[in-house]
């Protein structure tokens, strides 16, 4: 059977119909709340105004809204084959960055696509999960003793981690290394093999210290003694530790956060949102979006652990687990717990790609949901 | 196009895992998910709980932060006091002044846009040579200023280009004004843009526009005049710009000083004295308000404002008749016979003569083989000191020295203020001096006897300033102890020192000094006194006087002795001083005057009818009818 057949094997409508109706309606509503809370944000961010920020973001978001649905009805079957091609899109892209990106803030991340700014990094993360998931499903996780089968995943993971690594984006790289370390530790890698991978980090940490740039010394060096430069590396998370605590139990009032709206928060529309948001709602509305932010994060823990496939759960999984290191790593930022790194608050950062791949993720965690009931068969995939 | 087949082959690859035998196991993943999921919520429960700590219990603490955040206290320059004469003439004035300024860390190319403002608003040399200045030792939030004075057309085309002009603004300031210009400059003195040691001193002077006194009363009483700033609290973004205004607490501008001195008679004075290079000084003797000080030549102090060109500076510096020095308190001369009273009241005091005792001057006086001569060749025969003082014979005060002795003549003469720093509201005031054989041994050299015997004349070392003459003639001619000041009032605070009669009197026995002004009376209105050009032209009144011409260069004998000695024929500076002491009416003091005209030869050819037209003016005058009329400067007089 050619590709071609493999790819448009034709659906008879009333499947797609159903599969329209499979889709978990309650988790894109969930989807919408956050983004809604994302609007209300950038509202806020953009000084009272629309136009700036939040209307811009909600466009998008509608943009992949539609594109969700769409990679929602996506068989595995399909997703397994675009898995090749979209991983290797991905990690052209990150060659691309690095030969012609577009210089922001002293670092390549940005590529011009068609006049718009995109971060291919952001791509990657999504990329990975598929190819990973691709990959491991096709493993019994109780035969994952084999080494040899971990080496190509390995290189899989290693290659994103290691362009990104060289743009450099210290905080998007460690995000796609922990995505891919989460799904060998669930395709069931033994952990022995673990241990023995976990025992050389204290010794790369070190390299990989030896290597940062200055910058990202100086983030370092700053975050743990932010005072020694208040005005330099250390003033965003001194401002934004000072905006969420000037927020206090239930906030200054939305449009109100002193901080956020005479601009002592720097990037307060992308990596310090939700320092506005704990300005301006107060612990009352930052806990209650952590909130939000958690019940989708189990909630595409859930739809993991009910797919009755591999493939789903690997997934479900990644995308979910995703999810929470941007939610985790940006959240420590804004409060001063991890060194700043550009990492955004997934659904409410203002940003074109991460909303647009993060979209595209939650298409795959709803394929994974709709897809949930086709079992695992060894059959399967050798009928090509 | 046609792919390969793989159907029925063995695997490309044993890694690939293709045919394994899957079988739904999902123990191990779900084992494994649960461990992530456990994991997640630990993360997401240690930021909550960070994030509570941080909000609420934190909270207080960093809301502080965040209101010092976004406000921000700015100084108000306050307004510089005033300077009034005494009838209320303004001597300093402060003069509305829209200027340009630049913030210098609001642009990135400086020299870009202060090149681009060139095109707008024309900058000269001077203008290009004080911006370099300013920029280089200001700091970067502090503005500085482009251009003063600009014209509402200026200000339109500033506008107009503001968007190619980033972090130039216009505002609104002053500047100093000195409305009589040269006429009282060397007393009002100038101010100048603040040093880096005064913006230390007081963060307010880092303010645009604020201005340090640096010369006579400006510098002096410059913490008065100064000001209290005051202060806006504002409420700032991140870039410092203003989004609004909190709260505003007005500051207090500078105390009004109204000064002792009448900028008439000042003018009358200036124009008298003319093109000379000297000084007078007219104090009112009951109390010591000094009505007029004048120093010629002058200068205009407004120059100062923006700073001094080198040409102009070194013109001034280079001058030998020293425009920018205030020759009434910091030049100092030999009093030459003005000092005579002094001697006379020293011996007197002291004991050593009685006002009856009689010298003989056969025109000279012979002393350890020198021959000290009396101006008159042929002497002036037996005479009593009220007659010496009449003919300001040198012998008989050779005589009355040497009798005398330097320490009781030094105790009077400090005692009548001679070299003496009077504590009058000027800066650089330089006191004269009254040797003393102490006074030389200090400075390595042996006292001689001669050196008493000058002294007595006052020449030799005895130097005095035009000041020390007026306040010693104050103090001759009311018995007390007189304090020259400047400073009438500051604001509605009025001087202690202004009451009359308010001083101590002297330690000097009243018959000693009436036999003193006796004597003074005769130089004016006896027939054979040296001053009868010092006569006032007035019923009733009348001045008591002395003259003085104070030798700068000594006389050598075989000049003296070609018998035409005639000091106009030598140079300028060769000349001696000539000097006149005065104070009227005599039986009722009210004013003196203290004249030196450096090298004006003969006190009473010179300075004795200078003080006459002085006092006669002083005494005349009706403030109303003499009210300076502004525009008349030195260069006018000149």
């Amino acid at each position: 059977m050619n590709l071609q057949k493999r790819l448009w094997r034709p659906e008879p409508s009333f499947r797609l119909l159903a599969k329209l109706i499979q889709v978990n309606w309650l988790y894109v509503l969930l989807i919408c709340a956050l983004a809604g809370v994302g609007y209300l944000a950038l509202y806020s961010a953009g000084g009272g105004t629309a136009k700036t920020f939040a209307a811009p973001q909600i466009a998008r978001f509608g943009f992949g809204l539609i594109m969700m649905v769409a990679v929602a009805l996506l068989s595995p079957r399909v997703l397994k084959i675009l898995s090749v091609p979209i991983y290797l899109v991905s990690v052209g892209l990150l060659v691309l960055v690095l030969r012609m990106g577009h210089v922001g803030k002293g670092a390549e991340r940005w590529i011009n696509l068609a006049g718009m700014q995109f971060q291919p990094s952001e791509f990657a993360k999504i990329a990975l999960v598929l190819a990973l998931s691709t990959w491991f499903c096709r493993i019994d996780p109780k035969r994952m003793g084999n080494p040899l089968r971990l080496i190509p995943p390995a290189l899989m993971t290693l290659l994103p981690v290691a362009l990104v690594l060289k743009e450099p984006n210290l905080g998007t790289a460690v995000i796609i290394g922990t995505i891919g370390a989460t799904l060998f530790f669930t395709a069931g890698m033994r952990l022995w093999q673990i241990a023995i991978l976990l025992a050389p980090v204290p010794f790369l940490g070190k390299v990989v210290y030896g290597h940062l740039h200055d910058y990202q010394k100086a983030r370092i060096d700053t975050f743990l003694h932010p005072e020694h430069d208040p005005l330099g590396a250390g003033y965003n998370i001194i401002q934004s530790k000072i905006a969420l605590g000037s927020g206090g139990m239930w906030g200054e009032g939305y449009l109100h956060g002193s901080q956020g709206q005479l601009n002592f928060l720097p990037e307060k529309q992308t990596d310090f949102i939700f320092t506005m948001i704990g300005e301006e709602w107060g612990y009352a509305g930052a806990i209650s979006v952590i909130g939000l932010l958690g019940i989708m994060i189990l909630g595409g823990m859930l739809i993991a652990l009910r797919s009755r496939n591999q493939f789903g759960r690997l997934l479900g999984l990644g995308i979910s687990v995703d999810l929470f290191l941007y939610c985790a790593v940006n959240l420590s930022m804004v409060m001063g717990v991890i060194p700043v790194g550009g990492v955004p608050l997934p659904l409410i950062s203002y940003g074109g790609s991460a909303m647009l791949t993060m979209m595209f993720g939650f298409g795959l965690l709803m394929s994974a949901w709709v897809h949930r009931n086709e079992r695992d068969r060894p059959s399967e995939d050798t009928d090509a | 196009m046609k792919l390969p087949k793989f159907s029925g082959r063995k695997p490309i690859s044993r890694l690939m895992p293709r045919r394994e035998p899957i079988k739904p196991s999902r123990g191990i993943f779900t084992r494994r998910a649960l461990v992530v999921l456990a994991a997640q919520a630990g993360v997401l429960g240690v930021l909550g709980q960070r994030l509570y700590n941080l909000q609420v219990v934190d909270g207080d603490r960093l809301k502080q932060l965040a209101v010092r955040n976004r406000t921000s206290k700015r100084l108000l320059a306050p307004a510089r006091g005033t300077i009034n004469d005494r009838f209320g003439v303004q001597l300093a004035g402060n003069k509305v002044n829209w200027r340009a300024l630049l913030m210098p860390e609001e642009t990135t190319d400086i020299s870009a846009v202060i090149s681009r403002f060139a095109q707008i608003v024309p900058l000269d040399d001077r203008d290009h040579a004080r911006i370099e200045r300013d920029l280089r030792h200001m700091r970067k939030y502090v503005p500085v200023s482009l251009k003063d004075f600009l014209t509402w057309d200026d200000m339109a085309r500033i506008e107009l280009n503001a968007p190619s002009l980033p972090g130039v603004f216009v505002d609104i300031g002053s500047t100093r004004l000195y409305p009589l210009g040269p006429l009282l400059a060397h007393i009002v003195g100038y101010v100048a843009p603040p040093n880096e040691h005064d913006v230390a001193s007081s963060p307010m002077m880092a303010l645009p526009g604020m201005r340090a006194g640096r010369a006579g009363i400006e510098q002096t009483q410059d913490a008065l005049l100064r000001g209290e700033p005051g202060s806006v609290e504002m409420e700032v973004n991140s870039l410092g710009r203003v989004m609004g205004e909190i709260d505003r607490e007005e500051g207090r501008q500078g105390d009004e000083l109204t000064l002792t001195i009448d900028a008439g008679l000042q003018q009358m004075v200036l124009n008298r004295i003319a093109d000379q290079s000297a000084s007078a000084v007219v104090m009112d003797c009951r109390n010591g308000e000094v009505l007029a000080m004048v120093s010629t030549p002058s200068f205009d102090p407004s120059l100062f404002d923006s700073g001094v060109s080198h040409a102009q500076w070194i013109e001034w510096t280079d001058n030998v008749r020293t425009p920018l020095i205030n020759k009434a308190v910091s030049g100092v001369y030999p009093p030459g016979s003005t000092f005579k009273p002094a001697v006379g009241l020293a011996a007197l005091k002291s004991g050593a003569l009685s006002p009856e005792d009689r010298f003989s001057c056969p025109g000279y006086y012979d002393m350890g083989g020198v021959r000290f001569h009396c101006w008159s060749r042929w002497g002036h025969g037996t005479i009593n000191m009220r007659e010496a003082l009449m003919l300001s014979c040198d012998v008989y005060f050779y005589q009355a020295a040497r009798k005398a002795g330097m320490d009781p003549i030094k105790a009077v003469a400090n005692g009548f203020g001679l070299g003496t720093k009077l504590d009058i509201e000027l800066p650089h005031i330089r006191s004269g001096v009254i040797p003393t054989p102490d006074w030389r041994r200090e400075h390595g050299h042996h006292w001689n006897g001669g050196d008493t015997v000058n002294a007595g004349i006052g020449q030799g070392f005895v130097q005095v300033t035009p000041l020390e003459l007026a306040t010693y003639v104050s103090r001759i001619a009311s018995g007390r102890n007189v304090q020259p000041h400047l400073v009438r009032r500051v604001d509605d605070r009025s001087s202690d020192l202004g009451k009359l009669d308010a001083a101590a009197p002297l330690d000097i026995a009243p018959a000693h000094l009436e036999i003193i002004r006796g004597g003074m009376f005769d130089v004016v209105n006896a027939k054979r006194g040296t001053a009868p050009k010092a006569k006032l032209d007035l019923p009733n009144v009348q001045m008591a006087g002395k003259t003085g011409s104070a030798q700068v260069r000594r006389v050598s004998r075989a000049l003296r002795e070609s018998g035409h000695f005639n000091s106009m024929s030598l140079p300028w500076e060769e000349r001696p001083h000539a000097l006149f002491i005065c104070f009227a009416p005599f039986d009722a003091p009210r004013y003196a005057v203290s004249v030196v005209i450096e090298h004006g030869n003969a006190g009473a050819d010179a300075a004795a009818p200078l003080a006459r037209d002085i006092m006669t003016d002083v005494l005349t005058r009706d403030p109303v009818n003499h009210l300076h009329e502004p525009g008349q400067t030195v260069a006018d007089a000149e």
